[in-house]
């Protein structure tokens, strides 16, 4: 009679798909926003930042990617506190369905868009001129922690969505969070042109090094270190350790807001 | 007074799966709910016999969807147990969500679906095959009267049309136990009959039901024994006949054309009423509970008679303001109504 708990969870994500296809704007900010994204960088401010080696877009590819992926957090989070705020949850917490599917359902869902971002970020670098100089185990590896790194981020913006009360506060609090994170670092222009003390701060920013990170293994030109601390002198080592690192935490805190919220 | 022109909703028919023998009873004893210092829930002690339904009346905040969220396992109770079909609420949990169907206050279908894949998706979380939610869906969607919108998006229905929805999803499994809270709250007279209707054929299936409800006719109609709750405690407990039997059957009210005229046309009254008349000086009307079998044309009289100057005579139910203040005025005194 039960299902099991993937059965429950793709059942789940059907659902979420289901609202994407009746709302497709719902997609906007993981489709068209990362591509205008590449192209006004490319063609607006890349004349205007330099860059050491293969020039501006090949540079840039890896910023966008991490900076889109990071703000792939307020997807999760809007869809879970509507969900919240519309009772739906009470609905399903009442039926013989695994409790956990539920989380792991909006994972599934937001993961197959962090994907599609992806592929859709890597083509447009494509037709604008960006390309690879590195061995293709290496560039697996980029997509490997591309999608470790999506995973951390989904799962933070679960537990967001389920600590927030509304959607509003999700838009609200989510920009407050993720803009400044995602442009003191070397998304888009290199860390040496900053104030000293922002350059500290992009140094150790996860964001910087995961970008750092991406760019090495893509074999793309990497900004020079000017702060020599750990994290950004080994991005590679230190963007999965990060990234290992925020997946745990996502996943527990979520799951513990989650059975908080859903407990009286 | 009632709406006697129900429309015969198509009957059930029953469904595959469902159990040969039910054993869909409730209980409770000192089931209480605490938050922060307020107690939501006080004491209540329940017992529904399979096949019967519970009707939980009382105002916004009395506690009744307290109540229905611990027998659905959605909440702890603070004290005191309860079981559904069996089945302890607290220790076997998944065993009761099994067992249930819950239509929550808050409409709990998905706006940014159609109905159909609404009641497939909760059919395939409880565990059907596709094809077995998708035709149990169907089967609900003609019995609620929602064929002709099984396509649309759920955020286009509505109010009632929501919450027949909402009642479908509520009965996907076949549920032994059903909780309703406020199933008729935004329902117009006739979706409101065809669902008293739908609820008695279940009924007569041998499902258990307990509603909520903020209207004593609904109680009435549909209840075998209702608990009456305020402010969490509970403050009568009968079949409808013994609580009507202790508030007085029907009202009269009789709104006379000056202040001066209230106090004969009480005084007139009183020979028909079982209690004293309530007065409301800026309407200029005197209410009074009458006996049962009472002929409205033997109060013109009487009026008439005393020389009063009645603008308008209406006989009516008792609201629920009137129950509870005849429930609660001797509340102290007797907490259970006398078989």
């Amino acid at each position: 009679m039960s299902n099991t708990l993937m059965t429950d969870a793709t059942i789940f994500a059907r659902r979420n798909l289901e609202h994407i296809r009746q709302v497709p704007e719902k997609l906007t900010n993981v489709t068209v926003q990362p591509l205008m994204f590449v192209l006004l960088f490319a063609y607006v401010f890349g004349g205007a930042i330099k860059v050491d080696g293969a020039g501006y877009k090949e540079y840039l590819i890896g910023g966008i990617l991490i900076q889109t992926l990071a703000f792939a957090m307020m997807g999760p989070a809007m869809s879970i506190a509507t969900d919240l705020q519309e009772g739906v949850i009470d609905r399903f917490r009442s039926l013989p369905s695994r409790r956990s599917a539920y989380l792991l359902g909006h994972y599934l869902a937001e993961m197959l868009g962090s994907i599609l971002t992806i592929i859709i970020l890597l083509g447009t670098g494509l037709i604008v001129g960006w390309r690879t100089h590195a061995p293709f185990l290496h560039v697996l590896e980029a997509l490997a922690l591309l999608l470790v790194f999506a995973t951390a981020i989904i799962w933070l913006g679960l537990w967001l969505g389920i600590l927030v009360r509304s959607p509003d506060a999700v838009m609200g609090i989510g920009f407050v969070i993720i803009f400044p994170v995602t442009f003191i670092s070397n998304a888009f222009v290199p860390i040496e042109s900053m104030p000293n003390v922002l350059q500290w701060v992009a140094s150790i920013n996860p964001v910087s090094v995961l970008i750092a990170a991406v760019r090495t293994l893509f074999g793309n030109p990497v900004s020079p270190v000017t702060k020599h601390v750990w994290p950004i002198d080994h991005p590679v080592d230190a963007a999965w350790l990060y990234s290992l690192a925020l997946v745990s935490l996502g996943w527990v805190i979520a799951q513990r807001r989650y059975r908080a919220r859903t407990t009286d | 007074m009632y709406d006697n022109s129900v429309r015969h909703t198509k009957s059930l028919e029953p469904a595959p799966s469902r159990r040969a023998s039910r054993t869909g009873g409730i209980t409770a004893s000192g089931l209480g709910k605490q938050f922060g210092d307020l107690w939501a829930l006080r004491n209540l002690d329940l017992h529904v016999t399979p096949g019967t339904v519970l009707g939980l009346l009382g105002h916004n905040g009395a506690g009744k969807t307290t109540a229905i969220r611990i027998l659905t396992t959605l909440s702890q109770p603070t004290e005191g147990s309860a079981t559904v079909a069996g089945l302890d609420v607290v220790h076997q949990s998944a065993a009761v969500r099994d067992r249930i169907g819950v239509a929550s206050q808050q409409s709990t279908v998905d706006g940014l679906m159609t109905a159909r894949l609404n009641l497939l998706t909760i059919g395939r979380l409880r565990g059907m095959s596709k094809a077995a939610a998708r035709q149990r869906g169907d089967e609900l969607l003609e019995q609620l009267d929602l064929t002709d919108f099984a396509t649309a998006l759920v955020k286009t229905y509505s109010g009632g049309m929501r919450r027949r929805l909402d009642v479908a999803a509520s009965l996907m499994g076949n549920p032994d136990v059903l909780f309703l809270d406020e199933p008729t709250t935004g329902l117009d007279p006739r979706s409101r009959g065809d669902l008293w209707q739908l609820l008695a054929d279940l009924v007569r299936e041998g499902t258990t039901i307990i509603l909520t409800t903020q209207y004593l006719e609904e109680a009435d109609r549909m209840a075998d024994d209702i608990v009456v709750l305020d402010h969490g405690e509970t403050v009568a407990h009968g079949t409808p006949d013994d609580l009507k039997a202790r508030i007085g059957d029907d009202r009269i009210d009789v709104k006379v054309a000056a202040a001066s005229e209230l106090v004969a046309a009480a005084s007139a009254l009183s020979a028909f009423a079982e209690n004293d008349p309530t007065f409301d000086t800026e309407q200029l009307i005197v209410t009074a509970p009458i006996k049962a079998g009472l002929r409205v044309i033997d109060i013109v009289r009487a009026l008439d008679e005393a020389g009063i100057d009645a603008i308008d005579i209406t006989r009516r139910e008792a609201t629920l303001d009137e129950v509870f203040l005849a429930l609660t005025s001797d509340r102290r005194s007797h907490q259970e109504i006398p078989a």
